[in-house]
């Protein structure tokens, strides 16, 4: 009996929060699913029945493999779980296949990776030094930030309705950022290392640890006034770090390099035939430059400046995934795309490199990293701001200005990701969370910075208080209008741009 | 943090997960002809949209009562018109005069489940909210935590959302609830008036009414017959009566209908007990078929006997000793007794949670495992086991349970004096209790396991059903004791009480 109490009567919170949320993704398990479901489905497939040289090449259904090899591996692996549940699903041929045991198997997998997620922010909670604002738990930094990480409202629908794997793979950087801040720089190094072999969208942020690491982990000391030493560079651990990141990529890159396929690898995994933007706008620089690009047609459409019949017929809002040429303002090239994303990360890294914060300062850079890509990378998922608000959490329970910053960052954020659901029965589920989630981030980091100035000024209190209304012409207005719904989820997203220029 | 910012949390956990449960397969889903009772709940919107009121409670061509005959007090048959309103305004063909029998769709299943959130946001969740504000003696922090609890109850959200049961229990529920607080909190017509609403809403409500209408009794001869005491009590007999002919007043006006209604709401042709239910008849029929043996009307007659005497030493301290507090434990004392013979309501243990959160958390787990075999048929396992968990790792956490099981705690205090007295070695009473759970839990789960996993025999197909009422039978008995323990001894601590002040 003792030892059940201390088990579970103690209240461990941690385990508490994480068995709760736990609890909630379970019951999410009969949500809509979006085609993605049938994108791991079929990788599930890919990987079980075929040979290795065939994974790149397979492509009897639409979505092909386009992860690094470690992703499919894990497939791989899953697969070999997945036969003991459904063997059906395992067929390269049974397209759409879906059954319930299926569905079980699928929602578990990610559920149960989530282990990951949750170790990664228990090591993360170890890194904040709590402030001692009250004796009250609900008020200690550590509790926020565990909040505000197991139960972010983004990762919970994206990952376990939609259904995506990003828990994990959010674990494995938030794990590399915390080992960087433990100083154990070789095992924080490796973490993203196989990070970037799971998942290559996280070379938004590789400027950032390439930075870093270079600066503050191969320049082993500093002079007093904070800046470089040269004679300080330390060879072994250069080689090191070389060394790690060459091992992971020969791990992963190696047997596709002797079967001589490397360039289709590359080829799946960069689709730049893609659009600039994808079906459903991501809230970028580029989402305002079509939308300017469309009024200016129009408006010169009426006025007789342009004629009808050079306006080439596909639309950029007609939610598909295809390259356009722009009507009026010049049209845009991934190369173009990538000079922009170069010189909006530029600043950060200069801080970054010429004075060095330590591990704070690393994560700023990184937030800024990834927040730059996704205002100006070539076909940016709005899923991708996930990317900017997780490791912003960390800095928001330790300073009053990230704080303000976070939970605008956030809710806009969040608020951007409601077109994935846009079924009827996840509409009061979106909208519950949302406010969950919102109302709790609020209220805590209010708590948490109450000695010090108010988190928002007039403008910003009026600019969150208006998603309201928004979501309300969203959901219940347009559709009853003439417009159709998808140009009002695309309005909503012209309209949360505001939010990304103030950061 | 300030408290109304946790409350919305809780209150908002509270409806996600209500949402979600939803989600799920509801009774009667896809079975031809006579479905279930989310069918019964449409049928009756069919019903009292497109008949006159003098037809609802009768048979005729149009409203056969052997398919889902209404069987509720007006103010249901009201609140299915109001959402008929609602559904004509959608879509027509849902509650179209015959057309619509067996009517499933994906929207309309949405439809019926807003119905039920409206009605448990307005009604049931503000109850619970201000029932938990005006705790007594309690730390915010401790009455949140009793708020989360509660509206976390696997049961009613069970029964609610996923079964659709054919009746809105979170509504009778909520009035009943809202009749307890204004009968704590003095506002004794406002509470009268929520409990006359609640049983006109479901007539099972009736069974509260004992502890209710002594506690208030109690309150008028407190304030003396002869002065306030007085004219509280003719407002309340005002109260009652007006609140009851608002509600029947379409069926007043032939002696006729009013005899028809009470017939359906009161059909003594049932007898103690249908299908398998974990009351003390069915597990006394495995031993003596007492169903078969004795006729119907007598059987009716005998429970209501036994649950009568049983309440009635506490119901007459009640009256001459009214308080809040004796006023809840009555309430539970009711609740423990008609559960042993009927199986109603356990739902109001919630009320005590605070004050003994061991024992509540432990009754209110076997009482939402009794529904195991219901909740199978349609197939909500995944739901009731997490929902389960979500509540015991909230009892746990908000309240160290398992640090509350000294006998003091347990409020088991006098009773243990009293045996010492006798049994000088009776020491081991709490330990005893804390064995008890961990044998009960691990019972529970195993018959989980079990009738998940396994086939029963051939020649027992319902093995596992009537294990899970027997064992859900065997806890509540002991609860009855339990209860029954705390009462009186607390009485009789009262009296000591009394004497010595």
């Amino acid at each position: 009996m003792a030892a059940f109490t201390i088990a579970a009567g103690t209240g461990n919170w941690f385990s508490a929060l994480a068995l709760g949320v736990t609890l909630l993704k379970c019951l999410l398990i009969p949500t809509y699913h979006s085609t993605d479901f049938e994108v791991h489905r079929n990788w599930l497939a890919i990987t079980h029945s075929l040979p290795i040289s065939q994974w790149y090449y397979e492509a009897t259904s639409e979505w092909t493999l386009d992860y690094p090899p470690f992703f499919a591996w894990f497939e791989y692996i899953l697969s070999h779980v997945a036969k003991y549940f459904d063997q059906e699903m395992l067929n390269v041929r049974n397209l759409n296949y879906s059954s319930s045991r299926t569905l079980l198997f699928q929602r578990f997998s990610v559920i149960f990776m989530d282990v990951l997620f949750v170790y990664a922010v228990h090591e993360c909670c170890k890194c904040i030094d709590g402030k001692k604002v009250g004796k009250e738990l609900t008020e200690k930094p550590k509790f926020i930030l565990s909040v505000l990480l197991l139960w972010n409202f983004g990762l919970l629908i994206v990952d376990h309705i939609h259904f995506q794997y990003n828990g994990f793979l959010f674990g494995l950087m938030l794990l590399s950022i915390a080992r960087l801040f433990q100083k154990r720089h070789m095992e924080g190094a490796f973490f993203f290392a196989v990070l970037l072999h799971f998942k290559h969208i996280y070379l938004y942020v590789a400027p950032a640890y390439g930075v870093y690491l270079l600066r503050s982990y191969c320049f082993t000391a500093n002079k007093p006034d904070g800046s470089i030493r040269w004679n300080s560079f330390s060879f072994v651990r250069v080689i090191s770090l070389g060394l790690v990141v060459f091992l992971v990529s020969a791990l992963s890159l190696g047997p596709f390099l002797a079967l001589n396929q490397l360039p289709q690898v590359f080829s799946r995994l960069f689709p730049f035939k893609r659009g600039l933007c994808h079906a459903y706008w991501a809230p970028n620089f580029w989402a305002l430059y079509n939308a300017l690009d469309k009024v200016l047609s129009v408006i010169g459409l009426k006025l007789k400046f342009l004629d009808p019949n050079n306006i080439p017929k596909a639309s950029m809002t007609s939610g598909l995934v295809q390259q356009f040429q722009h009507t009026v303002l010049p049209s845009v090239t991934p190369l173009t795309t990538l000079i922009c994303t170069l010189i909006a990360i530029l600043p950060s890294i200069f801080c970054l490199w010429f004075k060095p914060q330590g591990p704070r300062g690393f994560l700023r850079c990184l937030t800024l990293c990834a927040l730059s890509s996704f205002m100006f990378g070539w076909h940016v998922h709005e899923k991708a701001i996930l990317l900017a608000i997780l490791p912003m959490s960390l800095l928001s329970v330790q300073k009053a200005g990230d704080a303000s910053i976070f939970l605008i960052l956030t809710t806009t954020g969040h608020y951007s990701l409601f077109p994935l659901l846009f079924t009827a029965p996840e509409l009061p589920i979106k909208i519950l969370l949302m406010l969950l989630f919102t109302i709790y981030s609020i209220s805590s980091l209010k708590t948490l910075f109450r000695k010090e100035k108010p988190l928002f000024n007039w403008m910003e209190t009026f600019y969150l208080l208006g998603l309201g209304p928004l979501e309300v012409c969203c959901e219940f207005v347009f559709p009853f209008t003439s417009w159709k719904e998808g140009n009002g989820s695309r309005l909503k997203n012209t309209l949360l741009l505001p939010t990304q220029t103030r950061i | 943090m300030e408290k109304w910012y946790l409350m919305t949390i809780v209150v908002l956990i509270g409806l996600t997960v209500r949402w979600t449960v939803s989600l799920n397969s509801y009774s009667g889903a896809g079975k031809p002809p006579m479905f279930g009772d989310y069918e019964a709940q449409r049928h009756w919107q069919e019903i009292t949209f497109n008949l006159p009121v003098k037809q609802w409670y009768f048979n005729s061509s149009d409203n056969n009562l052997q398919y889902w005959g209404l069987d509720y007090p007006p103010l249901t048959a009201y609140h299915s018109l109001l959402c008929a309103y609602v559904a004509k305004f959608i879509n027509p063909d849902w509650i179209a005069l015959h057309t619509s029998r067996g009517y499933e769709s994906q929207a309309h299943k949405l439809f019926m489940r807003t119905t039920v959130l409206i009605a448990d946001l307005l009604i049931y969740i503000p109850a619970v909210v201000l029932y938990c504000c005006c705790l007594k003696d309690i730390s915010t922090k401790k009455k949140i935590a009793n708020a989360l609890c509660i509206l976390l109850y696997p049961g009613l959200i069970l029964i609610d959302y996923g079964h659709f049961q054919n009746i809105y229990n979170s509504v009778s529920l909520g009035f009943a609830l809202w009749g307890v607080l204004g009968v704590s909190c003095d506002w004794d017509l406002l509470g009268s008036l929520a409990f006359c609403l609640a049983i006109n809403y479901k007539q099972m409500e009736l069974y509260h009414s004992l502890p209710f209408f002594c506690f208030l009794l109690g309150k008028c001869f407190k304030k003396g017959l002869k002065g306030k005491g007085f004219v509280l009590l003719v407002k309340l007999a005002c109260t009652v009566v007006a609140s009851f002919v608002l509600c029947w007043l379409p069926f007043f006006t032939e002696r006729e209908q009013t005899l028809q209604v009470l017939r359906r709401l009161f059909p003594v042709d049932r007898g103690l007990f249908e299908d398998k239910v974990a009351n003390i008849w069915c597990s006394f029929n495995v031993f003596l078929k007492i169903r078969d043996i004795l006729p119907r009307h007598i059987q009716l007659i005998m429970s209501f006997c036994f649950t009568f005497l049983s309440l009635l030493p506490a119901c007459i301290k009640l009256t001459l000793q009214p308080s809040s507090k004796g006023f809840r434990l009555t309430l539970l004392k009711l609740y423990s007794v008609i559960l042993f013979f009927f199986l109603y309501h356990f739902r109001p243990v919630c009320l005590v949670l605070s004050e003994i959160p061991f024992m509540s958390t432990w009754f209110l787990l076997v009482s939402t495992f009794s529904l195991l075999p219901l909740l199978l048929k349609d197939e909500l396992l995944m739901p009731s086991v997490v929902t389960t968990m979500a509540f015991f790792i909230a009892c746990v956490t908000s309240f160290s349970i398992f640090e509350k099981t000294s006998e003091e705690e347990l409020q088991l205090k006098s009773f243990s004096i009293s045996v010492r007295k006798y049994l000088p070695c009776f020491t081991f009473l709490s330990r005893m209790i804390q064995y008890l759970f961990l044998i009960s839990v691990i019972t529970m789960v195993l018959l989980t396991l079990m009738t998940v996993t396994l086939d029963p025999p051939q020649k027992l197909p319902d093995l596992f059903s009537v294990l899970v009422c027997f064992v859900s039978c065997l806890n509540f008995l002991f609860f009855l004791v339990y209860f029954n323990i705390i009462i009186m001894w607390d009485s009789k601590s009262g009296r000591n009480q009394k004497k010595i002040s």
